[in-house]
This record gives structure tokens, C-alpha cells and sequence, in this order.
């Protein structure tokens, strides 16, 4: 299990690595000069000029590589041309809403597709079964900013019971912060939930087909018990699989939720920095982002090891 | 008194009648042994003794486990008498164990879920005392252990242990030495015979296999097609066996074919001291990666016209030398030539080599696109060919290839699910047929036929390599058949050949330790009285 963790922390140093050059290359191949790109056309030559020093384009690529992955690595990501603040400070604001929303979404997923995906799972071809991936159709099939403006309708402008848009802050308490964060994270998690449920029920269909939890049955454990001791471990990998992959998404790719409900977000900060053409903030945010999508495959493999043994003793 | 007695058993699912009037009993300490071929109800029967039958089962009659009528019991009373009283062993070790669980709890599993008040620990202690009964000694395989960590004949016996750890009255096992090798499925049998004998347990045995049979059972029943058709004590049943399909069984299984004799002929195939590595994981990250030599330094020469037999047990490299021979992977040395031509030359497979070679698989059911017609999966080896026929001399092939096999040129158009095993195996052979190879290797091509099938498939064999001028290498682990369809044999162990000679000889005295261990661990039918 050592080995394989070291390993697996190996692989993500590379990728880490191997993600910072392939981002910096894309960067600097684009075709013209980064800072006129970020000035636009009309830009003034001495403007230009002094932005030129300011990005270090009058030194050489691999110093200005060195000295963005140095700067990375000492928690400089540099200033914002268009705030004119260090990126690191913007960043971690943003990221202070988008990561509890993508976990607190996340929660509300697993919570609801785990015992939905069991229960259908369980009850193949009868009307709960029938139900349940009904349901998960509809989740599937709504386009969430649609359900987020429903959510708002009901649950904001007719109920009062929640906030129709816009974020506390997270010094007036955890449970306000989490109460504004509601609408948002529901929204978010119905179309993960619904495929998460999906996956849940054939992955354990699955393995409630083969051939130990006939054994299992054998020994004299009831349905019930052979599904829980045997089948539910065994029909983890894929759910593991689908949940890594929705972390991923849902912390860079909430934008339209975040428009929706007006959340200061890093998928907003993302959006804005491409349109005002601040490369230096789309850079640190993509490598941010990539940096969180490594890591949680990292955990993603852990998760593995510790659900399956083979996969232990493989490495 | 008998401890299990199934009556007038009938059993259908979704209205489709599986089972007709089925009565047997098994005694204490006895072995009965219910045998049949595909399709005769015998799983089901055991399936039906455990209570464990698919949705749909429809069953009237009485299956009584001493004073227990098993029919009439609820859901929670039989999850108390599975296990406790009935315990089951299946067919296939590698996967009938939970991958994620270690054998000790698994066994312990069995012990705790009857009696909640065994501690955790004394359940372990139990479960290691089982395994260790079992032939699994608590230094060599510790309860921490996960199956993958153990060969099929170890699993099985995992699988055993965890039947009998509360020493049931009746133990019911269902083909459980079929995916094992020879000398495993010897040790087996002999395990499940002395537990039987140990315990007072009575044995209820489902084997296709009659050489099987007749070695161990007290009484046997013989099943087709959901009818019992004939049940007695062994010897006696052996000796004035009644019903035509019993006799059919035996005869069948004892099947001889007369192959055409050859003159001595030029070699054909040539396998010089050929070597087949696999890299290994590396144990570290900068060691050098280790080798696993599945092939070393084999080897032999097939003549034009004989038919060779490759016997050894799983993973003795018969696979592998089966892919190198048919030039799908490079070997790392020694050369291969079929007519004097390399079978791989310049890192690719030589094709001009590879029309005269055709293969033959084990499964009739894994070895054919089921979207496909019959006429485009005979012809898959036309590609192999520069100018494949087209049209009318298409269709002429196709129809003389299905007309060779016992087909007709009708089945063309058919799909493959339309076909019974034995039906697909005779496409297999009219596939391999249609290029006019020279040889054609059989990789267990018979293995997974029911007796009766694959005596007529052996029949088509030696009847195929008279008309076509064909050579044979024949791979098999089922050593009764290689004797019959085959002029030498070659014995395989890891990855060396140990033994090499004329068939009957080599079967009759052998010179190896192996082969010999091979040989007696084999069981044998008994000499036929009824037959005739």
C-alpha cells in the first residue's frame, strides 16, 4: 500500500509538471505577442512596452517558465493586469465559494444517488426500480440553470426561505454561508445525482450477477445481507470513478449556476478574466484547476486501493 | 431413512418445464452422483435442494431434508438451514469467492451468520481450523489472505471449507473439479470424498464427467432432459446399465475414432529451440524488469499428415506456444518454419505462411461475432488470401465448407445463435476448413462439448484429415481424448517439453515422472460390460 501510494504520488508530480509546461507552451505558441493580445489593437506603444517588461517578455521562455512555476511554488501567481491585485488573493476568495459549493454539492449527490441507486438496483424490474430510473431520466434531461431558476421561483421569491442569489460571506457564520450555498449546490447536484444513481444501480446489478454472491446466498445470507457484506464494495470502482470525475467538474464548471445565482465563483472569475483578456489570471486559474483535477484522481486511486486489493499487491 | 429425498419433483420457469417427476435420495455418509449432459436439469436439481432457484420457478412435489419439507419453508428458515445444514460447493473457484474479502472472513462469515453469539475471534479460530482441514495450513495460507492470492485448487478448497465450516448434513457440490487441472481435480475429489466419509455428510455430486462418476459415487443417477432416466448403485448400475441413453453416455464417452493411416511423410512444421518471454512488473522502480519464460527451448517437428497431441496442465505454456506457432506474437529465440518458411519474419506475422495454418477454439460461444451470418464468419480467412474468391466461387466455397462439417449450404444465411455448441464448434472447423490449410491446430476445441457432441466432432476430425490431407496439432489437458485422435504426444511442463513419443506408448508406459503423475491422477472409466 506504501508503495502504491508512492507511486501514485509519483504519477501526479509528473502530470503536474507535464500539465505546467503543456499550459505555459499553449500560451506562449498562440500565434502574436501575449501582451498585445491583452491590450487589443489599439493598444499605445509605451503601454504596450512597459506591459512587455511587466509579463518578462524581453527575457528568455525557459527563465520566464522558471520564474512562473517559482513563482507558483512560493504562492506568487502574479498581479492581474485588469485589478491590478495579486491573482493568489483573487483566487483564494473565489475559491472559498466555489470548493465548499462543489463539496457541498458533491454530499448531496452521493447522499441522494447511493440509496437510490441501491434501492432500484435491488428492486430490478419492479415499479421502485421503474420509478427511480424515471426519475433519474428527468434529472438527467433538465437543464440545470432552468431547475436553478425553478429552485429560485419557489424557494426564494415565494417561500422566502432562502436568499435568491448572492453569497454572505463566510464571517457571518458557517451555517449562513452554507444556508446561501443551498439553492446553488441542489441545482448542481440533480444531474450528478441522477447519473450517479445510474451508475450505482448497473454497476451493482452487475455484481449482484456473478458468481460469489451466489456463494454468498449458499452460506445463508439473505438478499438483503449478501447485497450489503458482498455486492455494494464490489460495485464501487465505477461509482468511485463517475464521483472523481463530477468533483472535477463541478468546481471549474459551475458558471452558469454561479451566474444564476450571482455567487462570486472561481468559474465566474474564469469567464470574467477570458473576456477582459487577463492571460496572466487564465493561466494560474487553468493551472489551479488542473492541479485540483490531478489530486483528485490522486484520491480517486487511493480510493481504489483501499475498496480493492488487488490492486494493492499489483504495484 | 435417507437424509435428502427429493420426490416427484417438477419444476418450471416462466412456464417453461425444466424438471418432470424427479425422485432421489442420498443417504448419510453417502455419495450419490447425478450426471447427464447439458441441458438434462441437474444443476437445477441441486439449485432446487438448496432453494436457490432463479425468479419465475414454479415447483410442485416435496424435497425433504430429513423431516423438513424444503418446498414449504419460508424465506428466513431456509437462510437458516443454507449453510447450516446444506452446504454447496460450485464450478467455478475463481470467481465464487468475493474478490475484496479475505478467506478468513469469509469462511468466518459462514460460522457468525448462524450463531451471532460466536465471538468474532472464535469464529477466526474456527475459520482457521477449517481451512486447515481443508489442506490450507494456517503457516502457509493465513486468514489475512485475498483470494487472487491463491491458484484455482486452493480457491476451491477455500470455497469447500466455507461450505462445510459447520459441518452440514448434506454437501452438495455442482462440477467442481470441471475448471481444474487433472492432478488438482484428483486432490480435490479426494478431499470431498474424505469429508464425506469424516462427517457422516451425505454428497450429492453434479459431474458431467463419468470417469469422475464411476471413482467415487456409491449410487448414480443419470439425468436427460429433466427425467431421471436410470439410478442405481455404482458397480451394479456399471455393470447391467438399462436405459439406451446410459449406455449412449458411456459409449460416448469412451469414444475411439480410427484415424486413416499415413505413410512417413516430410515435416511440415518445424519448432527449433524456441524460448517465449513475458516481462514481469518491476519489483522496484529502477530494477530491471524480470522475466517470466513462458516457452524454453522447445523443440519438435510435425510430418505432413500426422496428427500431433500437446497435453501439459494450465499454465504450462501450451498457450503460448499455441500464438508463437500461428506466428501472433515474436519469440525471443529459436525458429518456427511451416514448409521451410518462417511463421514471423521481420517483426510481422508472414502471411504467405499463415493460409496454410488455421486455428480451432475451446468455446463454441465466445469465438464467433453474434451479428454476423454464418457465410461471413466462415470466410473471416479470406483475408488471409491475395485474391480472395468472390461471388458464385464464394458461395461454392462457403457451401463445400458447411457440406464437409455435416452442415448444410442452407445454415449460410443462418445466425450464429440459431446454432447448438456442437453445431457452432463444426462452423468453427468449416471456417478453418475454407482456405485448404495444411495444419490446424485444435486448441481444446472439444473441451466444452457435452460427450455424445464431441464424440461425433471427433469422428468429423479423423474423417476430415483422410479427405483433405490435413495435419493436426491437437491441444488438450483431457488426456482420454488426445489418445484417441492423435498418432504422438508431446507432454508439456512449465514450459519445457518433459516427454515425447507415440501416443499409445507414451500413455501406456510412461517414462516421466510427470506424465506419469498426469496419468494416474486422470480418472478412468471402467471397463464397459454393458456396452454391447
Amino acid at each position: 500500500m506504501v508503495r502504491y501510494t508512492f507511486k501514485r504520488l509519483l504519477s501526479l508530480l509528473l502530470s503536474l509538471a507535464v500539465a505546467s509546461l503543456v499550459i505555459f507552451a499553449v500560451i506562449e505558441v498562440a500565434p502574436g505577442d501575449p501582451a498585445s493580445f491583452m491590450l487589443g489593437m489599439n493598444a499605445q506603444p509605451e503601454t504596450l512596452a512597459a506591459l512587455r517588461t511587466e509579463l518578462g517578455l524581453d527575457t528568455s521562455k525557459v527563465a520566464r517558465y522558471l520564474a512562473w512555476v517559482g513563482g507558483m511554488l512560493t504562492g506568487d501567481f502574479g498581479t492581474s493586469y485588469t485589478y491590478r491585485t495579486p491573482v493568489i488573493g483573487m483566487v483564494a476568495d473565489r475559491l472559498w465559494v466555489s470548493l465548499p459549493l462543489a463539496l457541498y454539492a458533491l454530499a448531496l449527490s452521493t447522499a441522494v444517488a447511493f440509496p437510490a441507486g441501491i434501492f432500484a438496483a435491488s428492486r430490478r424490474g419492479q415499479a421502485g426500480d421503474i420509478g427511480v430510473m424515471g426519475a433519474t431520466q428527468l434529472g438527467v434531461a433538465i437543464p440545470n440553470f432552468w431547475f436553478a431558476m425553478m429552485l429560485v421561483l419557489i424557494f426564494a421569491i415565494n417561500l422566502r426561505w432562502f436568499a435568491a442569489g448572492g453569497f454572505v460571506g463566510w464571517d457571518k457564520g458557517f451555517w449562513a454561508g452554507m444556508h446561501a450555498l443551498t439553492l446553488p449546490a441542489i441545482a448542481l447536484a440533480l444531474p450528478q445525482a441522477a447519473i450517479l444513481a445510474r451508475v450505482m444501480r448497473s454497476s451493482l446489478l452487475d455484481v449482484l450477477g456473478e458468481d460469489f454472491m451466489r456463494t454468498a446466498r449458499a452460506k445463508g445470507l439473505t438478499e438483503r445481507q449478501a447485497l450489503w457484506r458482498h455486492g455494494l464494495r464490489n460495485a464501487l470502482i465505477p461509482v468511485l470513478t463517475i464521483i472523481g470525475l463530477q468533483f472535477s467538474f463541478l468546481l471549474a464548471g459551475s458558471i452558469i449556476i454561479e451566474q444564476v445565482f450571482y455567487l462570486p465563483g472561481l468559474g465566474r472569475l474564469v469567464f470574467q478574466s477570458i473576456s477582459a483578456r487577463d492571460l496572466i489570471v487564465v493561466e494560474s486559474v487553468v493551472m489551479l484547476l488542473v492541479f485540483s483535477v490531478i489530486v483528485v484522481n490522486f484520491l480517486v486511486d487511493l480510493a481504489y486501493a483501499a475498496v480493492d486489493p488487488r490492486l494493492r499487491s499489483r504495484s | 431413512m435417507s437424509l435428502l429425498s427429493i420426490q416427484n419433483l417438477s419444476l418450471s420457469i416462466y412456464g417453461l418445464d425444466i424438471l418432470r417427476d424427479v425422485t432421489l435420495s442420498i443417504a448419510a455418509g453417502e455419495i450419490v452422483a447425478i450426471t447427464g449432459e447439458s441441458g438434462s436439469g441437474k444443476s437445477l436439481t441441486a439449485l432446487a435442494a438448496m432453494q436457490l432457484l432463479p425468479k419465475g420457478t414454479q415447483t410442485k412435489g416435496r424435497i425433504m431434508l430429513g423431516e423438513t419439507d424444503l418446498t414449504q419453508q419460508d424465506e428466513k428458515t431456509l437462510c437458516g438451514i443454507r449453510g447450516n445444514d446444506i452446504g454447496m460447493v460450485f464450478q467455478e473457484p475463481m470467481t465464487a469467492l468475493n474478490p475484496v474479502q479475505t478467506i478468513g472472513a469469509q469462511v468466518a462469515e459462514t460460522i457468525r451468520i448462524h450463531d451471532r453469539s460466536i465471538s468474532r475471534a472464535a469464529a477466526e479460530i474456527r475459520a482457521a481450523e477449517t481451512l486447515t482441514r481443508v489442506g490450507l495450513p494456517q503457516d502457509r495460507f493465513p486468514l489475512g489472505r485475498y483470494p487472487h492470492e491463491l491458484s484455482g485448487g486452493q480457491r476451491q478448497r477455500v470455497v469447500i471449507a466455507m461450505a462445510i465450516a459447520l459441518r452440514p448434513r448434506l454437501l452438495i457440490a455442482d462440477e467442481p473439479t470441471t475448471a481444474l487441472d487433472v492432478t488438482t481435480q484428483a486432490q480435490i475429489l479426494d478431499l470431498l470424498k474424505h469429508l464425506a466419509r469424516a462427517d457422516g455428510m451425505g454428497l450429492m455430486m453434479i459431474t458431467h464427467d463419468l470417469a469422475v462418476v464411476a471413482d467415487m459415487a456409491d449410487r448414480i443417477t443419470v439425468m436427460r432432459e429433466g427425467e431421471v432416466v436410470e439410478e442405481g448403485e455404482t458397480g451394479h448400475l456399471l455393470r447391467h446399465m438399462n436405459h439406451s441413453y446410459t449406455k449412449m453416455l458411456f459409449a460416448a464417452s469412451g469414444h475411439q475414432v480410427s484415424l486413416p493411416e499415413v505413410a512417413a511423410q516430410p515435416p511440415l512444421l518445424e519448432v527449433t529451440n524456441v524460448s517465449r518471454d513475458y516481462r514481469l512488473p518491476r519489483t522496484t522502480l529502477f530494477s530491471p524488469a524480470g522475466h517470466f519464460r513462458a516457452v524454453d527451448d522447445v523443440s519438435f517437428t510435425i510430418h505432413r499428415g500426422e496428427r500431433l497431441g500437446l497435453v501439459g496442465e494450465s499454465g504450462c505454456g501450451k498457450s503460448t506456444l499455441t500464438r508463437a506457432v500461428l506466428g501472433l506474437e515474436q519469440v525471443q529465440s529459436g525458429t518456427i518454419t511451416l514448409d521451410g518458411a518462417p511463421v514471423f519474419s521481420g517483426n510481422a506475422p508472414n502471411l504467405a505462411v499463415r493460409r496454410k495454418m488455421q486455428v480451432v477454439f475451446q468455446d463454441p460461444f465466445g469465438s464467433f461475432n453474434p451479428r454476423h451470418r454464418v457465410d461471413r464468419l466462415v470466410t473471416e480467412p479470406f483475408h488471409l488470401l491475395p485474391d480472395p474468391p468472390a461471388g458464385a466461387d464464394r458461395t461454392r466455397a462457403i457451401d463445400e465448407a458447411l457440406t464437409a462439417v455435416g452442415l448444410t449450404p442452407a445454415d449460410a444465411r443462418k445466425y450464429i445463435h440459431e446454432f447448438s455448441g456442437g453445431q457452432r464448434q463444426r462452423i468453427a472447423i468449416a471456417r478453418a476448413l475454407i482456405i485448404r490449410p495444411e495444419l490446424i491446430l485444435f486448441d481444446e476445441a472439444v473441451s466444452a462439448l457435452d460427450v455424445s457432441v464431441r464424440a461425433q466432432i471427433l469422428d468429423l476430425l479423423a474423417e476430415l484429415c483422410g479427405t483433405y490431407d490435413l495435419t493436426y496439432l491437437f491441444i488438450s489437458h483431457d488426456l482420454s481424448v488426445v489418445r484417441t485422435v492423435t498418432d504422438r504426444v508431446l507432454v508439456m511442463q512449465s514450459g519445457k517439453i518433459v516427454e515425447e513419443g507415440p501416443t499409445g506408448d507414451t500413455f501406456d508406459n510412461p517414462q516421466h515422472p510427470y506424465t506419469r503423475s498426469l496419468i494416474d491422477a486422470a480418472p478412468v472409466l471402467p471397463e464397459m460390460h454393458a456396452a454391447e
